[in-house]
């Protein structure tokens, strides 16, 4: 497992790995955004947390299909359906990775790109932390999206189209919670508590449901 | 194999000839049913009181509750068919699924125009994202254009049995969270009302003609659904035909 | 719009969308039913029709 979550790893970070892509991508969508709303600060930084939230999320969505792409290529994916190891379990751990390696980067990223919608210190760090928490969600309901769409054409297109209404609850509750650390009255615990809920959930939904479209795309 | 099974229904449903041949028998009964439910609804619908503060608009919760109602169990009925694939492997289960699909997005879709078409006059804009029973609904709509989408992708179809069936339960385990999500993200940036359509409450004298309004979608429903099943198995059988003549010829 | 016009899109737009259901259903089964009987004119046959001693069939 250890040896599967390294190998991951390093091939995410490569050239061809798409990670960085997804870094970029993620200012690409933030930068474009004060050109389309209008240079008014305040306005900014209202939108700013939503904004950040929604351009991590994207930019999880567009590397997501590349979570089963390479072992399928390169034949790998046959050999771990045939594996004693559970494919479930497998398949977690793939989760692991990709959101390391492609997840992680983009919550890190994104106090910076705060910047950019001038939003205050708080909600910096509570962009942070919702972003920390809720993004593997990101992934892990992903997961499904993805091993659904490995062997399709078009099958990126289609895999962000299957998630993206079951992210809306994710997007939901992570920015509920940024609003409530900004602004008094608004609750911060209870939507965090919520989100860090339907990350759980998801961790055993999605490699659940993935690995058994992985066997139904794969017979 | 004999046919003398000891009258198990549901063994016998799952041959499509002998599904064929029972709602063959079944659907004009069910297609004069609808007809006559929604002739009585529609005299219903238009003879009920008119509500004091909406008038005459509150006509269209007539036709804009049920299709929720429906949208909702069509999504319903194509996760007790993904179980049947799923667990018993039951024949017949996949076409249940894939002849409901473009049905419960008809209805889904239709949910959201007589909602727009209702909040218009109430609340002057097309869409208000304050109904979250409306909202939900667009959620559903868009879960199911991503499931006919698809359907649609997979060519192979003994692969897109299993792989729709894991999407469709996918989704409806998340039904509810969407729903909760929803609500929460109203009261929210609505702190003070509960903005629903049709009110907190029903009046009598409009509960029973949305109720025989409801029976009626309810039936034309399983009509339309039977139907497209037949056609569904149909379409599989011509296609083994023709691969078989094809397979003969070489 | 005065609000008779609503009511009236409504029913309207129902009604023309439970038609096309409708329309899409039963033109969809017709078709089928011709392609059918054009292929059993053919003598094309079903797997299960070489067998006519038994009644059965579970494939489809």
């Amino acid at each position: 497992m250890g040896a599967l979550f390294v190998r991951d790893l390093k091939l995410s970070l490569r050239a061809g790995g798409g990670a960085l892509l997804g870094i970029l991508f993620f200012l690409a969508v933030i930068a474009v955004i004060p050109f389309g709303v209008g240079p008014d600060l305040n306005l900014l930084a209202r939108i700013g947390p939503a904004f950040v939230w929604i351009g991590a999320l994207l930019a999880s969505l567009l590397g997501l299909d590349r979570l089963f792409q390479i072992d399928r290529e390169d034949g790998s994916l046959d050999i771990m359906l045939m594996q004693s190891t559970p494919l479930v379990l497998t398949v977690l751990v793939k989760c692991l990775a990709h959101w390391t390696a492609t997840g992680l980067p983009l919550v890190i990223a994104s106090p910076f790109l705060g910047l950019f919608m001038n939003i205050s210190g708080v909600a910096m760090a509570a962009v942070f932390v919702t972003l920390l928490v809720g993004s593997p969600a990101i992934t892990l309901i992903g997961a499904v999206g993805a091993a659904v769409a490995v062997a399709l054409p078009r099958g990126g297109l289609l895999l962000a189209v299957l998630v993206l209404p079951l992210s809306i609850p994710v997007l939901i509750f992570g920015v509920s919670a940024v609003n409530g650390a900004i602004a008094e009255p608004a609750p911060f615990l209870q939507p965090f508590l919520i989100l860090v809920a339907i990350t759980l959930f998801f961790a055993v939904l999605g490699p659940l449901a993935a690995a058994a479209a992985l066997r139904a795309s794969s017979d | 194999m004999t046919t003398t099974t000891a009258g198990n229904t549901f063994t016998n449903l799952a041959n499509p000839t002998r599904f064929l041949n029972l709602s063959g028998t079944v659907l004009p009964w069910m297609a004069g049913v609808t007809a006559l439910l929604f002739a009585v609804g529609l005299f219903m619908a238009f003879t009920a009181p008119e509500d004091y503060q909406q008038g005459v608009t509150v006509r269209i919760m007539y036709i804009h509750v049920p299709a929720a109602w429906l949208s909702m169990m069509c999504y319903t009925v194509m996760a007790i068919s993904a179980i049947g694939t799923l667990v018993w492997r039951h024949p017949l289960a996949d076409v249940s699924a894939k002849a409901a699909a473009p049905i419960g997005a008809a209805f889904t879709f239709l949910a959201l125009i007589t909602g727009s078409l209702w909040g218009k006059p109430m609340w002057g804009a097309w869409w208000a994202w304050g109904d979250a029973r409306l909202t939900s609904v667009f959620v559903l709509f868009l879960m199911y254009l991503g499931l006919i989408a698809l359907i649609r992708a997979i060519p192979d179809p003994s692969r897109a049995v299993r792989l729709t069936a894991i999407v469709i339960l996918v989704g409806f385990v998340n039904i509810p969270i969407i729903k909760f999500s929803v609500e929460w993200w109203n009261t929210l940036h609505q702190p003070a009302s509960v903005i629903r359509l049709d009110g907190p409450s029903i009046h009598p004298s409009m509960l029973y003609p949305l109720l025989v309004m409801a029976l009626a979608f309810t039936m034309l429903f399983f009509t339309l659904h039977f139907s497209a099943m037949r056609a569904e198995i149909w379409r599989r059988r011509v296609a083994s035909m023709r691969r078989r003549a094809a397979q003969a010829a070489a | 719009m005065s609000h008779d016009v609503y009511v009236a899109l409504a029913y309207g737009i129902t009604a023309i969308v439970i038609a096309a259901l409708i329309l899409w259903v039963v033109l969809d089964q017709r078709a089928r039913r011709a392609e059918l009987s054009e292929l059993e004119a053919r003598g094309v046959r079903r797997r299960s029709d070489a067998a006519p001693a038994s009644e059965t069939d579970h494939g489809v």
